[in-house]
């Protein structure tokens, strides 16, 4: 973030403004992608006039940089109307899409609107490994097209690329492909769960081994040791820090009108079509509750070494069942790039190195397809 | 009078012609929303993003292609600041021209036509 960004977020937050939001307007997609967290299903978006309201409700609240996503947008018939009114409206729209339905004349159309950038999701520069993270044969040829296309018409276009055990050897291609074609990339290695709250595909995260090769390297990292050090104690000032902007300076909107504090923190704060916007980001008990919480709150993190320096996603923790909860996705990070385990981490090893009070062995007599579920040689209690 | 910028962006430097009337409108192509006193002002093109302090900022929310700019000096600045007309004027064709060159003000000397829009005016 620029200064001058940092200072109008800063301001943004003794104001009480939401400067920035992310509004998904489908969660229909195109591609399957098998890490996705959404359930592609449409149970009832918003129709145009729905979205053109919100969105004018959001200007007059002050949300200054909009964030168009999904789902895919352009599976929305409606979307150059949503994107025209919304600039009318003098948003700074970001916008997230496959890019696959995206050709000469719907970039020059993005260009002439004076959309600020476009985030491409790519997975891999080899199409057999790309396609089938998407189950979309010929997506990416169609994406890189694509892409190809918007930074013709000067756009700025920004590679994103989330890693998991598919694609994990490949990011370093990916952002030579990204050079190539004149793009910035970014790097997620963090597999979220389903927005339902189903952990199922979190085993597609890559594991720590690979985590740690990516935390070293220095075409990434800069100095791999001064990235990799042991971090500092908590002080005072982080203590009192703020999570991160969720509900603080920044929300979300679904498809249906629910209001979050973030796209990873699905804690419904109230729905659009039934209250004003503005009400609800100053009213909501939920965003106060959320507003509320200081690392100094975490029972968990507060005493952990990694305190100062942890991504904790709020949201994450949030899914795993407590937002003043750790994250575990972040502490396994935290752990790869340091080796040292998290506080949340060592009560982990504890707990499943604690004698069980019972233990039910599978008889192999009866180990067969009926238990294959089961996923284990032993349950304990 | 004036105006923060996040980088500087090279443009061809629009000369106003004294004595005459100018107009000022707004670019089409900029995002823009109001944040306390000031307002931030994003160009699309190489996203660099402005505030306009408070002065600025009502220059730039007048410039509706229509008004000319010695009224709106006359109307909306020297009637909030105690400054005489000649020397807002000198300042308020000098801020114009930097915005101008950085693609967030339109300069014309005729009234500039309001692009096509089905929506009112946002804050």
């Amino acid at each position: 973030m620029s200064a001058l960004m940092q200072q109008m977020s800063d301001r943004a937050l003794r104001l009480g403004v939401p400067l920035s939001v992310q509004l998904d307007l489908t969660y229909r997609c195109n591609e399957k992608c098998v890490h996705c967290y959404l359930d592609h299903e449409d149970h009832g978006e918003m129709t145009t006039a729905e979205i053109k309201h919100l969105l004018r409700e959001m200007a007059e609240a002050g949300v200054f940089i909009l964030t168009l996503s999904g789902g895919e947008i352009f599976m929305r018939k409606d979307f150059f109307e949503i994107l025209e009114y919304a600039r009318e409206l003098t948003f700074c729209i970001k916008l997230k899409t496959n890019a696959v339905l995206i050709r000469e004349a719907q970039a020059a159309r993005i260009r002439d609107l004076g959309v600020e950038s476009i985030q491409v999701s790519i997975y891999s520069h080899r199409p057999e490994v790309h396609d089938a993270i998407t189950k979309v044969p010929g997506s990416l040829r169609k994406s890189i097209d694509a892409i190809r296309f918007l930074k013709s018409q000067g756009l700025k276009v920004v590679i994103a690329n989330v890693l998991m055990t598919e694609n994990m050897h490949d990011y370093q291609s990916v952002r030579a492909l990204a050079d190539e074609l004149g793009t910035e990339c970014t790097l997620d290695p963090t597999v979220t769960p389903m927005m339902d709250g189903d952990r199922s595909i979190l085993d597609l995260n890559a594991g720590e081994s690979a985590l740690r090769n990516l935390f070293r390297d220095e075409a990434l990292v800069g100095d791999a040791d001064e990235f990799c050090a042991l971090p500092a104690a908590p002080d005072e000032d982080s203590m009192d820090g703020l999570p991160c902007s969720a509900g603080h300076t920044a929300c979300y909107v679904s498809p249906y009108g629910e209001f979050y504090p973030c796209v990873q923190f699905p804690l419904s704060c109230g729905n659009v079509r039934e209250q004003r916007f503005i009400d609800i980001w100053r009213d909501s008990e939920q965003l106060k509750e959320v507003r509320a919480v200081r690392l100094r709150d975490l029972s968990s993190c507060s005493q952990c070494a990694h305190g100062s320096s942890c991504t904790r996603c709020p949201g994450l923790a949030f899914l795993e069942g407590n937002m003043r909860g750790p994250s575990t996705a972040d502490c396994e990070k935290s752990f790869a790039r340091t080796g040292i385990p998290s506080k949340n981490l060592l009560a982990k090893k504890e707990k499943v190195s604690a004698p069980r009070l019972v233990q039910i062995q599978l008889v192999p007599a009866i180990t067969g397809s009926r238990l294959s579920g089961m996923g284990g040689a032993s349950v304990g209690a | 009078m004036g105006f923060n910028q996040q980088s500087t962006i090279s443009n061809s430097c629009v000369k106003l012609k004294m004595n005459k009337r100018i107009y000022l409108a707004r670019s089409p192509r900029i995002a823009a929303r109001r944040l306390g006193e000031e307002m931030l002002v994003m160009s699309g093109q190489g996203s660099t993003l402005f505030t306009l302090n408070p002065t600025a900022t009502i220059l730039w929310q007048a410039a509706d292609g229509a008004t000319p700019l010695d009224e709106i000096v006359e109307s909306r600045i020297c009637s909030e600041f105690a400054v005489q007309p000649e020397e807002a004027m000198r300042d308020a064709e000098a801020l114009a021209e930097d915005l101008a060159k950085h693609g967030i003000l339109l300069i014309s000397e005729q009234p500039i036509p309001k692009p096509a829009t089905s929506v009112q005016e946002s804050r």
